[in-house]
C-alpha cells in the first residue's frame, strides 16, 4: 500500500488558520508560564541557599511537591481541582475567559518553577561562599547580597541548563491539550481529524515547534555570549 | 588611655567540637597596627573574622568602636560600614568593572549620590596606584592589582578599622610588595589594623604589636622589636624559626 501525500491540506480550508491560532496559544501560554516558572524558580532557588532554615524548607518543600508529581497530573489538577475552590465571582470569570488556558498556564509554571529553582540553586551554590561574605563585609543586607551579586553571577553560570529547562517548557505545554487548550498540537490533531492526513498535519507541528526551539536555543546562545562574566565563564565555541 | 577600637573579652568560639578560639582577651587601641601571626590552624583567620561577624562565637565578648558585637541585637550593617575586611583571596565581585565594585557599598548601603561616588572611588583607584584600570574586570587585572581594587573598595566606606585577612598569600612574589605599600601607607595615615600575615618583614617595619596565636589561644604578645629579638614562648621560637630560616 502506497501513501500519497497531500500537503495542501495544511493550507486549504481552515488548516492555516488553525495552525497560527495553535502557534500562538502555544507561544502565549509558553511565555506566560515562562515568567511565572523564572519568577518562583529564582525566588525559591535562592531561599533555598539563605541562612534562614524555615525559609530553605519552605522552598524545598515547593521543589519537590511540585516537581514530582506528573505534569498531566497537575493540568487536571489546577483545571478540575482549583476552580471549585475559588470564591463563585472568581468562578465566572474564569469560564468566560478562558479557564483551561490559564489552569493550564498554571500548572505548567508552577511545575518548571520548581525545576527551574534547581537550576538557580545549583548555580548559586557553584559561587564561592566567599563572594557573599565579600558582599556582607562591605555592609550588603542578606538581600542586596542576593539581589547585587549572587543572582546576577549565578544567572549568567545557569544560562544553558536554563535553556534546556525553558525548551521543556515550551515542549510540555503541548500537554495542555489534555484540558482541551487550543494549542499547537490540538490543532494538529483538529487537522487530523478533519482531513484525516495525520502524516501531513503531524508533520507541520513538528516542523514548527522544531523551528521554534531552535530559534530560542539560538537566543539563547547570543545572549549567554553578550552577558558572559570575563574569566568566569569559558568562550562559547571559540579559538 | 583612649577607649579602645577593638576588645575581645574571654570569647571562645567552636566549630562543631572544635574549639577554635579559647578565652581570647585582647585589646587594639585606635591607630594601632596589630600583626597577628601562627602556625596554620592557629585560629588567626577566625580571630579577626569575628570582629566583622562573619563569625559569631559561642561566649565571651567583642566590643568594637564602643558597640557589643556579639550581643543579640548588634546592628552588623553599621558595624561593617565601619569596619572594611581585606581577604586572602581578593573577593572582588566579577561581574563588575573595578571601579563598580568600589561603587557598590557607598551607592546600595550609604545611599551617597552617584556623581559624588565615583569620584571618591577614582580617588581611591588613584591612592593604590591604579587609576587607569577602573573600567577593568577582575578577571582582566593582575592578583595584585585585584587586592588593591579589593582595599580600595574597603576604603570607600571610610571605615575606622581595617582587617587583613592574608591579604599576600595568593599572590605571587613580585606582586606582594604593591600590595603591602598600600598597607603602609594606610598605616602611616593612623588606620586601625589588625592584620594576619607571614610576612614578618612588613610585621617588623608596620606594626606596633605582634599576636602570636597557636591552638587558638594567644600565646605571645609583644612589640615587633621584643618579639622577633627574644620570644618568651617555645612554640613562637619554633615558628620564627621556620619561617625566618630562608
Amino acid at each position: 500500500m502506497r501513501y500519497e501525500f497531500n500537503w495542501s491540506v495544511l493550507w486549504s480550508g481552515q488548516s492555516g488558520s488553525w495552525l497560527l491560532q495553535g502557534l500562538l496559544t502555544t507561544l502565549e501560554i509558553s511565555a506566560l508560564a515562562w515568567l511565572l516558572a523564572a519568577a518562583l524558580g529564582i525566588l525559591s532557588g535562592a531561599l533555598r541557599t539563605v541562612p534562614w532554615p524555615p525559609l530553605r524548607a519552605a522552598a524545598a518543600f515547593y521543589v519537590e511537591f511540585f516537581r514530582n508529581v506528573p505534569l498531566l497530573v497537575w493540568m487536571f489538577f489546577w483545571y478540575f481541582g482549583v476552580p471549585p475552590l475559588l470564591p463563585g465571582a472568581v468562578q465566572d470569570w474564569l469560564f468566560n475567559h478562558g479557564a483551561e488556558f490559564w489552569a493550564g498556564m498554571f500548572a505548567l509554571g508552577v511545575y518548571h518553577g520548581a525545576r527551574m529553582s534547581e537550576v538557580i540553586r545549583s548555580g548559586i551554590q557553584s559561587i564561592p561562599r566567599t563572594q557573599f561574605e565579600a558582599s556582607q563585609a562591605i555592609g550588603l543586607s542578606v538581600w542586596q547580597a542576593y539581589r547585587l551579586v549572587i543572582l546576577p553571577i549565578a544567572i549568567r553560570l545557569i544560562v544553558p541548563p536554563a535553556t534546556n529547562e525553558s525548551l521543556n517548557l515550551l515542549k510540555n505545554s503541548s500537554v495542555a491539550l489534555t484540558i482541551s487548550v487550543a494549542e499547537l498540537t490540538f490543532q494538529t490533531r483538529q487537522i487530523e481529524t478533519y482531513t484525516a492526513r495525520a502524516i501531513e498535519a503531524l508533520t507541520a507541528g513538528t516542523l514548527i515547534y522544531l523551528v521554534l526551539c531552535v530559534s530560542i536555543a539560538a537566543v539563547m546562545t547570543r545572549l549567554e555570549r553578550r552577558f558572559a562574566i570575563p574569566g568566569l565563564i569559558a568562550r562559547v565555541g571559540a579559538g | 588611655m583612649a577607649e579602645p577600637a577593638i576588645a575581645f573579652r574571654l570569647v571562645n568560639k567552636f566549630f562543631g567540637r572544635l574549639h577554635v578560639l579559647k578565652d581570647i582577651d585582647l585589646t587594639v587601641a585606635p591607630g594601632e597596627v596589630v600583626v597577628v601571626c601562627g602556625p596554620s590552624g592557629s585560629g588567626k583567620s577566625t580571630l579577626i573574622r569575628c570582629v566583622n561577624a562573619l563569625e559569631r562565637v559561642q561566649s565571651g565578648e567583642i566590643v568594637v568602636l564602643g558597640e557589643s558585637v556579639t550581643s543579640a541585637g548588634a546592628n552588623l550593617t553599621r558595624l561593617r560600614t565601619q569596619v572594611g575586611m581585606v581577604f586572602q583571596s581578593f573577593n572582588l565581585f566579577p561581574h563588575m568593572t573595578a571601579l563598580q565594585n568600589i561603587m557598590l557599598a557607598p551607592l546600595k548601603v550609604r545611599r551617597l549620590a552617584r556623581a559624588e561616588v565615583e569620584k571618591t572611588a577614582r580617588a581611591l583607584l588613584e591612592r593604590v596606584g591604579i587609576p587607569d584600570k577602573a573600567d577593568n574586570y577582575p578577571a582582566n587585572l593582575s592578583g595584585g592589582q585585584q587586592q588593591r581594587v579589593a582595599i580600595a573598595r574597603a576604603l570607600a566606606m571610610h571605615p575606622k578599622i581595617m582587617l587583613f585577612d592574608e591579604p599576600t598569600s595568593a599572590l605571587d612574589p613580585e606582586m606582594i610588595n604593591e600590595v603591602l605599600e598600600v598597607m603602609t601607607d594606610l598605616a602611616r595615615d593612623g588606620m586601625t589594623m589588625m592584620v594576619v600575615t607571614h610576612e614578618m618583614g612588613f610585621a617588623r617595619r608596620v606594626a606596633r604589636r605582634i599576636v602570636f596565636m597557636d591552638g587558638g589561644v594567644v600565646v605571645e604578645e609583644a612589640a615587633p622589636e621584643a618579639f622577633f629579638a627574644s620570644p618568651t614562648s617555645d612554640r613562637a621560637r619554633q615558628f620564627l624559626s621556620k619561617i625566618l630560616s630562608h
